[in-house]
């Protein structure tokens, strides 16, 4: 992390950028922030560990439209979403300067508290420079361990490689950390007869709060204006006057950003009611995958979108359809 | 056929393209060939006038059945249209099956203005299907929240 800092503080002092798009530690040791940094002083508080899962990409819409250039540090996954935001014209390529920083798989609090783990004090082996296979825990109740693998998050496990897909430049090594299949848990739901498929979204999706976050977050979901605001009170949500938006929310939200989402796992991972919203936007990536050839949004910007071209041989919308 | 007491009559929306479907409806009504009542057709000007967002509003609004059509492949008025509304439309679709609404709920047909009998076909065997299915309790609200 120590690299990181210094390189941050070499390119502010050498005048290449103004500012620093990091992430600063937080008052937990599992609640870091995406934070700028003005100067070297600042720069005290940054951090980079096992817990820096938040994607600072979508923040370089509002950056690029500051004064000078950002350094702005992307892990791998998050370079997709720049990528994407980049062929969408919604960032300026100029206006930042990317560090690939390695990855070692992102951490999940949500999972260590469900391993019974609770009034957390510390925690260690988090760094990038640890092993990142055993975590000890301090906690109000004695310390505990558990395993790295077993606590990363959902995308983790299905991450799409630890190359960087834009860069300037990169620092410290990644390692795989891949265990699971991407779309596994999309063909299980596909196997089910449509009763079970119902009861099994009603369910997952009645917790939905309507909280906004899982759109807040997502580097896609980018709108000036959004469907899902009010035009009536400012930021309110249309939800409060329109029960249409409130209904269909999640095929709304993941239709949006079918063809453009990076499957960065951000939705998922900020909902605070742990729906998994990856089930929605994989189901289009598989679909998009098998009917119109492999497709990786963010991962080349001279591909063409599968939602904004078409082939005349492309199948009909009634075909027999899995 | 007489209508028993509690006969279900589904609500099916058909939104039609202007050029070639919207017109193919009218040659059926001109030449007489019967089509249900329960199909309420919206005229649209092309197909790919079509945000998914429509379908998922007729369904909200409590429509049985969803039938989007437009000209055949290649004969779009704006040329292109239907080739988007295509990909955008089986996608769609998909997704609700994944969901857990039966395909049978929504269609497409390619309906040029010279086939009246085409569509009136279409849509008797689609009120057919719709009623089998029976009323669509599913995507009023995705939620438990009815
Ligand atoms: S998806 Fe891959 S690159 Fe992204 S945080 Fe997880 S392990 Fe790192
Ligand atoms: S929908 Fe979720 S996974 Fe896809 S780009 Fe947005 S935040 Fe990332
Ligand atoms: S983050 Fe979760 S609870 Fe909030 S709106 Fe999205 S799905 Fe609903
Ligand atoms: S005008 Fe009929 S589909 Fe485009």
């Amino acid at each position: 992390m120590q690299e990181l800092v210094n390189r941050a503080k070499e390119l502010l002092a050498n005048g290449t950028v103004q500012r620093v798009l990091g992430w600063k530690a937080g008052d937990m040791a599992y609640n870091p922030e995406p934070s700028y940094f003005e100067s070297e002083a600042d720069l005290s508080e940054f951090v980079y560990d096992a817990f820096c899962g938040a994607n600072l990409s979508k923040y370089m819409i509002e950056a690029s439209k500051k004064e000078g250039k950002t350094l702005v540090f992307l892990k791998p996954c998050d370079s997709y979403s720049f990528n994407q935001l980049l062929k969408e014209h919604r960032v300026d390529r100029d206006k930042a300067y990317i560090i690939g920083v390695g990855c070692k798989g992102k951490l999940d609090i949500e999972k260590i508290k469900k391993e019974g783990i609770k009034g957390i004090e510390s925690i260690s082996g988090i760094g990038m420079e640890d092993a990142c296979d055993t975590l000890k825990i301090g906690t109000l109740y004695g310390d505990k361990e558990c395993s790295y693998q077993d606590v990363m998050l959902e995308r983790c496990h299905v991450c799409k490689g630890k190359d960087h897909v834009v860069f300037d430049e990169t620092l410290l090594e990644s390692r795989d950390t891949v265990d699971s299949e991407r779309f596994h848990e999309v063909e299980k739901i596909e196997k089910m007869s449509p009763e079970e498929k119902f009861q099994f979204f009603q369910k997952e999706l009645s917790k939905c709060i309507r909280c906004n976050a899982c759109r807040n977050v997502c580097p896609a979901c980018s709108c000036r204006k959004c469907v899902f605001d009010s035009t009536k009170f400012d930021s309110a949500q249309k939800a409060n006057v329109d029960p249409f938006q409130e209904k269909m929310f999640h095929i709304i939200r993941a239709f949006h950003v079918a063809g453009r989402c990076t499957d960065c796992g951000e939705c998922s991972r900020v909902c605070p009611q742990g729906i998994r919203l990856h089930l929605f936007n994989r189901k289009f990536i598989k679909d998009i995958n098998e009917f119109y050839g492999d497709y990786t949004a963010g991962e080349d910007i001279n591909q063409e979108a599968p939602l904004t071209h078409f082939e005349f041989s492309d199948r009909e919308p009634n075909e027999e359809r899995g | 056929m007489p209508l028993t007491e509690n006969e279900f009559r589904p609500k099916i929306v058909a939104f039609c393209c202007n050029w070639c479907s919207y017109a193919g409806a009218d040659l059926a009504g001109s030449s007489r060939l019967s089509y249900p009542a329960d199909v309420k057709i919206i005229k649209v000007p092309c197909s790919c006038r079509v945000n998914p967002m429509f379908i998922l509003r007729a369904f909200e609004k409590g429509a049985d059945g969803v039938i989007l059509c437009g000209c055949h492949p290649g004969d779009c008025h704006y040329s292109t249209g239907n080739y988007y509304a295509r990909r955008r439309m089986t996608l769609l679709f998909s997704m609700l099956d994944y969901l857990g609404i039966e395909k049978g709920r929504t269609r497409v047909e390619w309906v040029s203005a010279a086939e009246g009998v085409k569509f009136s076909q279409t849509m008797n065997e689609f009120v057919e299907k719709i009623k089998s299915l029976g009323e669509n309790v599913r995507l009023g609200d995705l939620r438990c929240k009815n």
